[in-house]
């Protein structure tokens, strides 16, 4: 095979190459091309659909093509944080896989010039009876741990779901947020001709070569634990003495610009720098420290070694940056010059030995259109878990140990989710994560949310409810969204069916930030995640950051005895993509359209209710319906209780399984005295009281339907993960 | 009360450690700081703090190169002085491979990272870390570890159980690491140094949940006073 097709380069676009360099790129040139050419760096089948997103609000700081998104939120401070997803390496090697994923995340936020603050993870497994999903379950959070715990950064919040499709091809999306001075915030444009490019951090080795080509940007396929070479191996330590490094240099304002190395390494870090900077850059590989000596240029080009920074530095402050680096232990090297040439260099001791210019290299990659085409029937198939003939309480205790609905706690307690001083709502505690922000006098809410499932039935309407779902968890704990970053994972987009899901699900996110008016400030496309069994569920994992005044007034608290429970927003309950339809092996195409603006007024009720206080327990309807809500709040608190559905059957005209398990955007269950929930209404918000808080079982009926259960045989299922896990 | 606070390569925990000595000590405008591993001048200080985190990346066996820093043998001069010295979690494992402490620290039973509130019960031990606390008190406390289980020779912790060493006990099902006898925390023969694997300095906020470990900080300030 030829050498470009083999770095995963098409005829055309190698042919694109030879016409744009006037000759036949050499070893390293095509190594780079192939780098940054590759659809993990290029976006080329989906730059032109995200095009369509809304970038722009009053306090975005920071937006798209940045290293991450920033938001202001007073007092000088900003937000940064950003989504990315680690799926083949984490497919391939799961524990360093998900370890070198939040590592390269965290980078991206320390980039900016931000102290990260908080990790959250958003995580897809194939369902748990199967060896190989345990196996990736067990190493994929002991990964994740390893490195944030080491670096001593929370992990505050995510979410975890199990289906079939995702089974030889798991997702690993990692969030972080940092906090920056807003005036010390860096970007990463290369400027200043003459200036000095410093390494700093691990050395380079052969590890991750190729990463972003070979593994990141092709289907998973049999045999491809010989890619095991191409994951790199996460060093914390090493992280976290960079990070504090970067700290110290911009606090002494030593630095022009800052970028980290992700994937492609130094091609992609250099290029992209002198692509914004509209300058040229030298890097000589010889000044490059090395963990192995007699590595080729290029791969000392490609390497994707963990744990780097490369910045610029005005030639006068180069020695007091290169002693910052050796007081934090860390290696440092001068190793090339900004220049006004426009063209990429690599040197070799002085000796060039590759030259392309920026923009063929960063932005010449051709991009594609799509040939999307929508499948006329369900292409993932189904399977029948629950007994037919299960009545209503026998359902209830089967989707309360459904792997995606059960606790996570297995998972979150090996997270670190305290360090660092900020946690007010803990894992497991909320809907959202909420951080104290005493920098700016407030706090700020994350939440990160995708279900792969509802996205399958419907590409459009899923996208659009994933994005709700994450404000309706903001607003559980009283927050106002300021701004969103998505990782959109999906399959080979040169198919027509996962090409017409993508676009679908990108024209959702778009309807669904417009209607709410938030900004997108940043993402990450993740495509070719695709077994030969078929593409994943389209998963677009959405994460938001907003504000709440104080942290007095958050809710987050357990029910009490004799509260009043009742269901707020215009939830219009149906079982199409449930977690029962699920269950029953009945999963088709379609969802019920959503009106945005109705369930934008709920999430507006809700959380002035929180910000005021009249509400204290709050928490949306999600997987499994109102039913699963009702009990999971009831293992909250210990307490039961005694509602009837009859009202959402009578307002919605629905059946009682539907009202019972059916599941949709724009409901919340609030739980509080009655006066209170009665004052939430008068703005056009539908409130219906269900029933009380009371004794020791959950008892919900529905027409003729009733869930009838004790509160502790619902916590044994919903407990049950762990043995299920370590089986 | 001026707290030092040991700052390694890979500490994490030390700025939440600075911020606990901060509001223990709001009254009495004491001048807390960092202190750099490098640095050996301890002087104006009136208390030490290790804190938690992964002191060079735990790599070798938790809390074996900090003890090498040359921090750590100011610290061992102050300890052997009689000044209050405070290990966290790593901290505390420094202590034990310094030989400020008796004992060590192996893998959870689980093999497990694990992050949840716990239960303390409070000994009969003495220590100014203990003074604003009562024998028997039950006090709650974040618990985050890979490494906290207790372990001793059979003489050995014979001996420290008879000298009243034990600081702390895990509550009834709050043991989580296996540790023996469900030791916490110790103390030196003196009782000025104390080491325990859960968190005081992560329950010093009313926001989490618990400000127990206030009592911690406030106690060497009430013996000086």
């Amino acid at each position: 095979m030829s050498k470009h097709r083999e770095l995963g380069l098409t005829d055309d676009e190698f042919e694109l190459i030879q016409k744009k360099m006037r000759r036949d790129p050499n070893d390293v040139e095509l190594a780079m091309f192939s780098l940054l050419w590759s659809e993990h760096c290029a976006y080329k089948h989906s730059k032109k659909l995200l095009a369509n997103l809304p970038t722009e609000g009053p306090r975005v700081v920071m937006g798209p093509g940045e290293n991450a998104g920033a938001v202001d939120i007073g007092s000088g401070y900003s937000i940064a944080f950003k989504v990315e997803s680690h799926n083949h390496p984490s497919a391939v090697e799961p524990f360093q896989g998900a370890a070198t994923g939040v590592g390269g995340i965290l980078r991206d936020v320390i980039a900016l010039g931000a102290r990260p603050i908080a990790i959250l993870d958003s995580l897809r497994f194939g369902e748990l009876d199967t060896e190989r999903t345990r196996y990736l379950v067990d190493g994929v959070v002991g990964g994740i741990g390893h490195y944030g715990n080491s670096m001593g950064i929370p992990t505050v919040g995510g979410e975890i779901y199990f289906e079939p499709p995702y089974e030889q091809n798991c997702l690993v999306n990692a969030m972080c947020v940092g906090i920056a001075r807003t005036d010390e915030m860096v970007r990463a444009a290369a400027t200043g001709p003459g200036n000095k490019v410093v390494l700093f951090g691990a050395k380079t080795g052969r590890d991750g070569i190729g990463g972003a080509s070979v593994l990141a940007s092709a289907e998973l396929e049999e045999g491809d634990a010989s890619k095991r070479p191409t994951v790199q191996i996460g060093d914390p330590f090493e992280e976290s003495k960079v990070l504090e490094c970067c700290q110290e240099l911009l606090a002494s304002d030593l630095l022009v610009s800052l970028q980290d190395l992700g994937a492609a390494g130094l091609t992609s870090s250099a290029g992209e720098m002198a692509s914004a900077g509209g300058t040229g850059i030298d890097i000589d590989v010889g000044l490059v420290p090395l963990r192995e000596a007699d590595m080729e240029p290029f791969e000392i080009m490609v390497s994707e070694s963990q744990e780097r920074m490369l910045a610029v530095v005005e030639p006068s402050l180069v020695d007091e940056v290169l002693a910052i680096c050796t007081k934090w232990q860390t290696d440092s090297a001068v190793i090339g010059e900004v220049t006004d040439s426009g063209d990429f260099r690599i040197l070799r001791n002085g000796e060039t030995v590759g030259e392309i210019p920026v923009d063929h290299l960063v932005d010449g990659c051709p991009l594609y259109d799509l040939s999307p085409e929508e499948p006329a029937e369900w292409i993932y198939g189904n399977r029948v878990t629950l007994r037919e003939g299960a009545d209503a309480s026998e359902i209830t205790l089967s989707l309360l140990s459904a792997a995606s609905i059960a606790s996570k706690r297995w998972a979150y307690e090996q997270y670190d989710t305290l360090v660092g001083s900020r946690t007010v709502h803990r894992a497991g505690a909320a809907d959202a994560a909420v951080l104290n922000i005493p920098e700016s006098d407030r706090a700020i809410a994350i939440s990160i949310d995708g279900n792969g499932r509802r996205v399958a039935c419907s590409p459009h309407t899923g996208t659009i409810e994933a994005t709700l779902e994450c404000a309706a968890n903001l607003a559980c704990v009283g927050a106002e969204p300021l701004g969103v970053t998505n990782c959109l994972n999906f399959g080979n987009p040169e198919k027509p069916t996962v090409a017409w899901q993508l676009s679908q699900s990108v024209a959702g996110l778009a309807e669904a930030c417009n209607g709410l008016g938030l900004p997108v400030v940043g993402g990450n496309v993740s495509l070719y995640n695709e077994t030969p069994s078929g593409p994943i569920y389209p998963t677009p994992v959405i994460g938001m950051v907003g504000e709440l005044p104080d942290i007095e007034h958050c809710a987050g608290q357990p029910w009490q005895d004799g509260d009043w429970v009742a269901l707020v927003g215009p939830f219009n309950p149906s079982l199409a993509g449930s977690e029962l339809e699920k269950a029953r092996g009945m999963l088709g195409n379609g969802l019920p359209d959503i009106e945005i603006e109705p369930v934008r007024a709920a999430i507006e009720l809700v959380r002035d209710g929180v910000r005021s206080g009249k509400l204290r327990t709050v928490s949306d309807v999600s997987d499994g319906g109102i039913v699963t809500q009702l009990s999971e709040m009831a293992l909250g608190s210990g307490i039961g209780c005694d509602v009837s559905l009859d009202p959402v059957i009578v307002q919605h005209n629905c059946s009682p399984e539907d009202a019972l398990f059916g599941e949709g955007p724009g409901g919340f269950i609030v739980a509080g005295d009655r006066q209170s929930i009665e004052l939430l209404g008068g703005q056009g918000v539908q409130i219906e009281l269900l029933g009380r808080v009371t004794g020791n079982e959950i008892r919900i009926a529905a027409g003729d339907s009733l869930v009838d259960i004790l509160v502790a045989e619902a916590r044994a299922a919903f407990e049950s993960l762990p043995r299920r896990i370590e089986a | 009360m001026n707290w030092g606070v040991l700052q390694f390569p890979g500490s994490c925990d030390e700025r939440d450690a600075l911020h606990a000595c901060e509001l223990a000590d709001q009254s009495s405008g004491g001048q807390s700081r960092l202190v750099w591993h490098e640095e050996t001048d301890l002087s104006g200080l009136d208390g030490i703090i290790v804190p938690g985190g992964f002191s060079y990346g735990d790599y070798l066996r938790a809390g074996a190169i900090a003890r090498f820093a040359p921090a750590m043998t100011a610290v061992a001069d102050f300890a052997n002085a009689g000044g209050p010295v405070l290990g966290i979690c790593n901290g505390f494992q420094v202590l034990c491979e310094s030989g400020l402490l008796p004992g060590a620290l192996l893998t959870n039973e689980e093999m497990r990272f694990i992050c949840r509130q716990g239960d303390l019960i409070v000994t009969e031990a003495e220590s100014p870390f203990l003074s604003e606390l009562e024998p028997g008190e039950t006090i709650s406390i974040p618990i985050k570890h890979q490494s906290g289980r207790y372990f001793a020779p059979p003489e050995m912790l014979e001996r420290i159980e008879a000298n009243n060493q034990v600081a702390f006990r895990y509550g009834e099902g709050h043991n989580v690491n296996g540790s023996l006898n469900d030791i916490a925390g110790v103390t030196n023969e003196a009782g000025n140094v104390l080491g325990l694997m859960p968190h005081p300095e992560h329950a010093v906020d009313a926001f989490t949940g618990s400000t127990d470990g206030l009592k911690l900080f406030r106690g060497p300030a009430g013996i000086n006073a």
